[in-house]
């Protein structure tokens, strides 16, 4: 018999507590720790200490901390804690391209051991021999996962990773003496904006190619037109966010090198083809993972993130330094120098710990068959959830009608907008009043009303289940009874969200100048308009 | 208080439920009555009204004596302040002009009109580039991109100014076809002029958390790149639009934002061009290359033979294919939703030559590959 605690979740309340800013709580006098009072001995044996220390460290005012007892910090984080939906509380699927898988707590319960988390970074490696075989036996097996030939664990992240790839690829077009030539760098516009970002932080011209409106490919024949001798480097993602795979990806790698230019693989999308294709057998020079969403560490704010990046042989020689390297005569491991041509350091240290500590606990504990097992069952979920979906009034998938997807989808609630009203923001915050979410980052929006859904290999049917009850009664509601969608959320934490165009406009929402001119003017300065 | 100026064009519609794809004229309404048509604008009014009836109390609505707006507020219970200005059944042109002159004198925060491109253009003819506007669908013909989606939207949009949503707002297209040639079979838009609209595209999704870059902003940025990239010894046709226009500010110049004007490196040396200045110009030039600089307007992106037939099949083939440049900003592009930019020149042999893929410039240092197609 079916629990029936999975049906759904209709009477759901969130906490809502009318807590103040933390400054507010302020009482003056109240203290979290009263230190104790100096012994008479010892104040005359040590003196003022104040008067051995150097003016400069002396503080002139006291620091403008809140003054609270210990009770009431708790209280108040726990309150803030409780008015949110964390990955931990919810049917997380609708933070589409995130990943938003289940991170075993034991990798947690490794991470927070002293012998990791009191780690310092500056210690000898002599003394962190443990530490450093991790990060190597994981750089082994991403090794294995992706073909490529040696990989660097520096990155905090995405964006920083593609920040190594692509000054990989400036160095290697200036040591190869073509930087007048080379001046380009191809991409998609269902890639990673970042992508486009970087390659003109990086002084190069981008291209963006569109997809083709049928297939949702990226169009081949745009791309032709896009690459010449011009081309460094082609910066591309498969499957896309959309969800669909090019299986004609060779074309496009076969091409860039027919033009001398390098092709690297943004697999931030991995989850569904883990063990199926590999980056080395699409002819791939260069790719990066992101290990805080694929394999275990949460992603979104659950961070901090690691993306990794592999090369080919022939790059090898300008991956950031330090990489992670064996002695093997005198069997240490060892923060290897020695990479002549070195792009340099992306970040400080050599990677985020505890992260790649989680992906190595995921794939050891999974091992090759787990990984081709969580692609397979992320697929399935992903379909299963896809065919639920359209069957109801107003979503479709734009694009490749009729195929399958691999391991998210970007829906639409365009349909459902024209017929009732109701778009994807009412749905959004409706949505909330189930205890589940969907979230808002769908750049770069060409799919009118989008949601993307990613249920990756964690879920049950009953959970997925419970989802897609919550999605099919708001529906029902918006052909009712729009308004009670549209004046959603009724039992959340605060009744209405801001709209994102107020978060982007720096007229109306800027917290700090440095935020506005970042907004704002510094746009203007860095297109060169002002 | 938010001031809502309403006008509807009660007849906006009726044409294309009988088969006339337009209602402009006398003739052709009274063609209209005779096969059955029923106005559709009122009930379209009625929607937004009763949508935006809920706030009734934070905006006050100024609109048209009778059937041009009263008689739908009064059916909406929304209390309304009435024009003085005389309105019978027979509903024409001028009483569009009239009544969005006299809106603007009682400055209103948003002029929201109901009705198709015909009522767009007289709207255009009055109010200029600095009012806020915004239609509400009701016409056979929408090629100007100045109208919500839908009713819907519409209500959303102005609902949400109402309550003090600060809206960006950006210059749109008024496209209007003639309706004598669209009835043989012949479509020829043409541009007459732009309105200041709420700065969303057509009341799909704007661009959110990505990029803060608004449409003039992105506007800007693909000016700069073209400037920087800019040969002094060409000879520059720059097409109408706003965009192409943000090119020649760049440059120092106004230039004119329906017209053809030509460029030599960044020198203005020729404005508002007809065809045959334009071939002049061509002729004796005597520079190392010639460039047609366009950008696809309206909502169709066509980017030959609507609003600038000056461009034409003539001067085209002068410039050659390759000479042939586009500018057009992501958002333009977004909201093709993947169709191909269009063309129209009027020398069908032509158009088959000049399709194909041609670089588009976006950004800053940031391009694409599009399709055009006839």
């Amino acid at each position: 018999m079916e629990s029936a605690a999975y049906k759904d979740n209709k009477n759901f309340h969130q906490a809502r507590w009318e807590e103040p800013v933390i400054f507010e709580l302020s009482t003056p006098g109240e203290r979290g720790i009263f230190l104790p009072t100096i012994e008479p001995e010892i104040e005359e044996l040590a003196g003022d200490v104040f008067d051995q220390m150097p003016e400069g460290v002396i503080r002139a005012d006291l620091p403008a901390l809140p003054e609270m007892a210990q009770m009431r910090v708790l209280k108040h984080y726990l309150h803030l804690s409780q008015e949110n939906l964390g990955a931990d509380f919810n049917v997380d699927i609708g933070q589409g391209t995130c990943t938003m898988k289940y991170s075993p707590k034991i990798n947690e319960h490794f991470v927070r051991s002293p012998k990791v988390a009191d780690l310092h970074p500056l210690q000898d490696e002599k003394t962190m021999q443990g530490t450093l075989e991790i990060l190597y036996q994981t750089e082994q097996f991403l090794k294995s996962i992706s073909g490529l030939d040696r990989f660097t664990l520096q990155p905090g992240g995405g964006s920083q990773a593609i920040l190594a790839i692509v000054s990989i690829i400036r160095a290697w077009v200036d040591a190869k003496g073509l930087a007048d030539t080379k001046d380009e760098i191809i991409t998609t516009i269902f890639s990673h904006p970042s992508n486009c970002a970087v390659a003109k932080v990086k002084g190069f011209k981008v291209i963006t190619i569109y997809a083709d409106p049928v297939t949702g490919r990226p169009d081949f024949q745009a791309f032709k037109e896009a690459v010449s001798e011009r081309t460094a480097a082609l910066l591309i993602t498969n499957p896309e966010d959309i969800g669909i795979y090019n299986e004609h990806i060779q074309d496009f790698t076969d091409l860039v090198h027919a033009h001398g230019g390098l092709c690297s693989y943004d697999q931030a999308n991995a989850n569904g083809i883990l063990g199926i294709t590999r980056a080395k057998e699409a002819n791939f020079d260069i790719c990066f993972f992101n290990i805080h969403k694929s394999f275990s560490s949460p992603h979104g704010c659950g961070g901090p993130g690691s993306g990794v990046v592999g090369v080919k042989e022939h790059l090898i020689d300008y991956l950031p330094v330090p990489l992670i390297s064996y002695d093997q005569r005198n069997e240490r491991y060892y923060l290897d120098y020695d990479v002549p041509n070195s792009v340099g350091k992306i970040k400080d240290f050599y990677g985020i710990v505890p992260a790649i500590i989680r992906a190595y606990a995921w794939i050891m504990s999974l091992g090759a068959r787990g990984l081709l097992e969580v692609a397979r069952v992320s697929v399935l979920n992903n379909n299963y959830v896809m065919q639920k979906l359209l069957q109801m009034r107003g979503i479709t998938a734009p694009y490749a009608d009729g195929e399958k997807r691999i391991e998210q989808v970007r829906f639409s609630f365009e349909k459902l907008k024209e017929e009732t009203g109701c778009g994807f923001s009412d749905v959004q915050r409706r949505i909330c009043d189930f205890a589940c979410h969907i979230w808002s980052s769908h750049e770069p929006f060409i799919i009118p009303e989008p949601f993307t859904i990613e249920p990756t290999e964690s879920y049950s049917k009953k959970e997925l289940d419970q989802y897609l009850s919550a999605i099919e009664q708001i529906i029902e509601e918006a052909y009712t009874d729009p308004d009670l969608v549209k004046k959603a959320p009724h039992n959340s934490v605060i009744h209405h969200v801001a709209e994102h165009e107020y978060l982007d406009d720096p007229e109306l929402w800027a917290i700090t100048w440095r935020m506005y001119q970042k907004k704002y003017d510094g746009y203007f300065i860095r297109i060169g308009v002002k | 208080m938010f001031k809502l100026g309403l006008i509807v064009n009660p007849i906006a519609g009726m044409g294309g439920s009988v088969g006339l794809k337009g209602t402009d004229g006398t003739e052709t309404l009274q063609m209209a009555l005779q096969r059955g048509a029923v106005p559709s604008s009122p009930k379209r009014a009625a929607f937004v009204l009763e949508k935006l009836s809920s706030i009734s109390d934070k905006f006050q609505l100024i609109t048209c004596p009778g059937i041009m707006g009263e008689d739908i507020a009064k059916k909406c219970d929304i209390a309304c302040e009435v024009l003085k200005m005389d309105v019978t059944d027979n509903t024409k042109p001028d009483h569009t002009r009239q009544a969005a002159g006299m809106l603007l004198q009682e400055n209103v925060n948003l002029l929201l009109f109901v009705g198709g491109d015909g009522t767009a253009r007289d709207l255009a003819a009055v109010v200029g580039e600095k009012h806020l506007c915004l239609g509400v669908p009701a016409g056979v013909k929408i090629h100007s991109s100045v109208f919500a989606l839908s009713p819907s939207y519409a209500a959303e949009i102005t609902g949400g100014l109402i309550r003090g949503r600060k809206a960006r707002s950006r210059l749109a297209e008024v496209m209007d076809i003639d309706e004598d040639a669209f009835r043989a079979g012949e479509v020829k838009a043409s541009l007459f002029g732009y309105l200041l609209v709420p700065g969303v595209e057509r009341g799909l999704q704007v661009l959110k958390a990505g990029s803060p870059a608004s449409e003039s902003v992105r506007q800007q940025a693909i000016a700069s790149y073209f400037v920087e990239e800019m040969n002094n010894d060409y000879l520059y046709l720059v097409g109408p639009g706003t965009t192409t226009r943000e090119l020649l500010r760049k440059i120092g110049c106004e230039g004119t934002l329906l017209g053809v004007d030509a460029l030599k490196g960044d020198q203005l040396i020729g404005e508002d061009l007809n065809e045959n200045e334009c071939l002049a110009l061509i002729e004796s030039f005597s520079g190392s290359g010639i460039r047609i600089v366009v950008t696809p307007i309206g909502g169709q992106g066509f980017i030959f033979g609507r609003g600038n037939q000056q461009l034409s099949p003539r001067v085209i083939s002068k410039v050659g294919r390759d000479g042939i440049m586009i500018l057009s900003t992501p958002g333009k592009l977004q909201a093709l939703q993947g169709r191909p930019f269009r063309l129209d020149t009027g020398d069908p042999i032509l158009d088959i030559k000049l399709t194909g893929f041609y670089r588009v410039y976006t950004g800053y240092r940031e391009s694409t590959y599009y399709r055009v197609e006839n």
